[in-house]
């Protein structure tokens, strides 16, 4: 055990920082759900992508720096510390990406990867239909293969990113006789094909992050297929791994919200003891952060040296999640009445962006898997508590 | 950067788990607490020839000179048998504080302690009472900036009854005209240490018996039915088991964490022990509750096994600084201005 960075380490942070201080925005970009915002962060990809900053975990001949997951954790402390933008291209980058180094054909790689990680072709998600949500398997979704076509109808929903995404990634039955998690195959479907209607779904901030995908009819060449046919679970499964969970939520991301929840206790010290709960939940978050990174780290280093991740990594979702919501909730706490107010509103002195922090919170223990459905996987796999 | 134990530690670990599983059973432990003392002679013959009693005591006294890290896996596995015998007290708290004191009391008593021959107990006023006093040959006491070195001829012992009737515990008078052995800041010095020492095994027997808990909830809750089904099927129940594993994993790198700043003697090592004992013990406590309430109504006879474990549980977090101690010593950091706080803080 050995608990110092190496000098290379060292290096590289302090390189990815001096790129940062220099590059980074000034003001922060409009949020990634607005036309504007979207667009702004879309650039804000190419220029990372520039630097060679975007995915630093990809091989170098993709344009990234071939990091190993410490690297990755390194880079992500000084991305989160420098308060750069949230990545638009997360179902990208962070997701779709590896999965299509894993699954795709070289023909598949060379075609899309450089346009995802320059932000030229934005990506959203396409799992959820009205009748699947926790139950993924319940896809009804068709796919089928005239000639060397597929044709697609059906509706998934909750589709992040869609609205202005340039294309999405899911699963079509392609099977009409299959059940279950058979018979599904995994698609890549530009969002402009004919056929296709995207509705905006406003959120709880009344920004469109999500959206419904009506498919009608739509044609989508067998080339976009990614893995075999049939094989669509065992796909989708490689994009849910310890991996992609902690690149989507590494833990740089909750260890600055608890810094700046310590900083708007301080701020805010002669209120915020009125209810003595409220200090302790301060000290708690700080040490749950703590947790995570250490955590986070001492799987990393198992990982780097040949360690195989087991069930216990369905743990990481439920804790990351809680916390977020605990931290917000507590921020909500301090604030008060002003808890409630957008901004700009002329009375919200010292709001900063909790509120936004706040509603995204509540999705956390949702979205990817509920808390509900990963307590059940922890207690079977994990636990080998009966089904 | 390398937050792994290495092949040796964990194959130690394995072989010492092993050993305890094998010995330290729950009907060993009931017939503990028929004897006179509740501890046993050749138990701990067995222990010091496996190498752990005198694991911590450097090799020119006649140990094996490891240091926190190595010894810290084990002393999970202590804890995952509610060990009786002051294993880890001897190993994290006694040894090492005697080898701060050094010259004559390190070189009379730690060869002592490496053969089995002889125990050393400490007791800090931040515990109210003395673990194992009556089996010790040497008590090492705190009082304000002064600390003792006596024989138990040399003060007198009040027996103290716990529900836990694996812990033995004694207040111990010391007489006014008795000499210290060291005073002023070393004395403030090594009782800061000692505590940090004794917090960090409490940690790690509380991660311990966490997971003995869990696994014997799995297998209880497998093997009972009700409404002819397993109750480990439900959802209910499966959810409280869960709720303990999220709770243990994220308990063990803090630990293993405090336990190498110790180790480097590193300056954050105070508030490393106090998250490591804060969360271990939190996860702890909930593996008790949770898993009492899997058992039904087993969990509350005195037959059944469960109470060994969860009675220690709740006594090791309120031992060597309890919650409010410790969460006092992290919040003076972070609302300090001095405090590193965010993504770049924890290993800098």
């Amino acid at each position: 055990m050995d608990l110092a960075f190496t000098k290379e380490q060292r290096d590289f942070r302090q390189e990815i920082r001096t790129w940062l201080a220099a590059n980074a925005p000034a003001q922060p970009l409009q949020s990634f759900d607005t036309e504007q915002g979207f667009q702004q962060h879309r650039e804000w990809e190419a220029v990372l992508n520039e630097g060679r900053w975007g995915m630093v975990t990809w091989p170098e001949e993709l344009g990234g720096r071939g990091c190993d997951l410490i690297e990755w954790l390194i880079f992500e402390e000084e991305y989160y510390r420098a308060r750069a933008p949230l990545r638009v291209n997360q179902n990208g980058i962070f997701l779709l990406g590896p999965t299509l180094m894993e699954y795709g054909t070289p023909e598949q790689k060379a075609r899309i990867l450089p346009k995802m990680a320059n932000g030229e072709e934005v990506w959203s998600q396409g799992w959820s239909e009205p009748n699947a949500g926790s139950d993924m398997a319940a896809i009804r979704s068709r796919a089928e293969l005239v000639g060397d076509k597929y044709v697609i109808n059906g509706q998934k929903t909750w589709s992040t990113r869609a609205v202005w995404a340039d294309w999405c990634f899911g699963m079509f039955r392609t099977d009409p006789e299959s059940e279950r998690h058979h018979g599904l195959t995994f698609i890549l479907v530009p969002l402009d094909t004919p056929g296709i209607t995207v509705r905006p779904i406003p959120q709880l901030d009344g920004l469109p992050g999500f959206a419904e995908i009506f498919f009608d009819n739509v044609e989508v060449s067998v080339d976009n297929r990614l893995g075999d046919e049939g094989a669509g679970w065992r796909v989708a499964m490689a994009t849910a791994g310890f991996e992609r969970g902690l690149m989507l939520r590494s833990p740089a991301r909750f260890q600055e919200t608890a810094r700046r929840l310590v900083e708007l206790y301080r701020e805010n010290s002669a209120t915020a003891d009125h209810d003595p709960a409220v200090k302790d939940a301060v000290i708690r978050a700080y040490l749950d952060a703590e947790s995570y990174c250490l955590t986070t780290y001492q799987t990393a280093c198992r990982l780097s040296q040949g360690g195989k991740i087991g069930a216990e990594s369905s743990t990481n979702k439920i804790f990351w999640s809680e916390l977020d919501q605990n931290m917000h909730a507590t921020a909500m706490s301090i604030l008060g009445a002003r808890a409630e107010l957008l901004p700009l509103a002329p009375d919200a002195v010292g709001v900063g962006s909790w509120l936004d922090g706040w509603l995204f919170a509540q999705s956390g223990p949702i979205y990817a898997g509920t808390n509900e459905i990963q307590r059940n996987i922890i207690a079977e796999r994990m636990l080998g508590m009966p089904r | 950067m390398d937050f792994t134990f290495t092949e040796e530690q964990l194959l130690f670990q394995e072989s010492v788990r092993d050993f305890l599983f094998n010995e330290v059973t729950p009907e060993r432990i009931r017939a503990s607490w028929q004897s006179d003392t509740g501890r046993e002679h050749l138990l701990w013959q067995q222990l010091t020839d496996l190498g752990l009693v005198g694991m911590t005591v450097p090799e020119e006294h006649g140990g094996l000179g490891m240091n926190e890290v190595d010894f810290i896996l084990l002393a999970q596995e202590c804890g995952y048998v509610a060990l009786p015998e002051p294993l880890v007290h001897t190993a994290l708290v006694a040894v090492p504080l005697l080898s701060d004191l050094g010259g004559e009391l390190a070189a009379q008593w730690l060869p002592k302690i490496a053969a089995g021959q002889a125990k050393a107990l400490v007791g800090l006023e931040q515990n109210l009472l003395v673990e194992d006093a009556h089996v010790a040959d040497l008590l090492l006491l705190q009082r304000g900036d002064a600390i003792y070195a006596l024989t138990p001829e040399q003060v007198s012992l009040r027996h103290n009854e716990s529900v836990d009737p694996s812990r033995r515990l004694y207040g111990v008078d010391i007489p006014a005209d008795a000499a210290p052995a060291v005073t002023g800041d070393i004395a403030v010095d090594l009782t800061g240490k000692t505590l940090n020492r004794g917090a960090l095994g409490a940690a790690a027997q509380a991660l311990g018996l966490a997971q003995r808990m869990v696994d014997m909830s799995v297998q209880y809750t497998g093997e009972r039915q009700q409404f002819g089904k397993l109750i480990g099927s439900f959802q209910a129940v499966k959810h409280h088991m869960a709720n303990v594993a999220v709770a243990l994993e994220y308990a063990k790198a803090p630990v293993h964490r405090a336990a190498y700043s110790i180790a480097m003697d590193e300056v954050r090592a105070g508030r490393a022990v106090s998250h490591a004992k804060l969360v271990a013990c939190a996860a702890a406590n909930l593996a008790a509750k949770n898993s009492v309430q899997v058992h039904g109504a087993m969990g509350y006879p005195w037959e059944v096994d469960l109470h060994i474990f969860m009675k220690k549980a709740w006594a090791l977090a309120n031992t060597w600084g309890d919650a409010g101690y410790h969460k006092a010593r992290v919040a003076q950091y972070i609302f300090s201005d001095e405090a590193q706080l965010g993504a770049v803080g924890t290993f800098s």
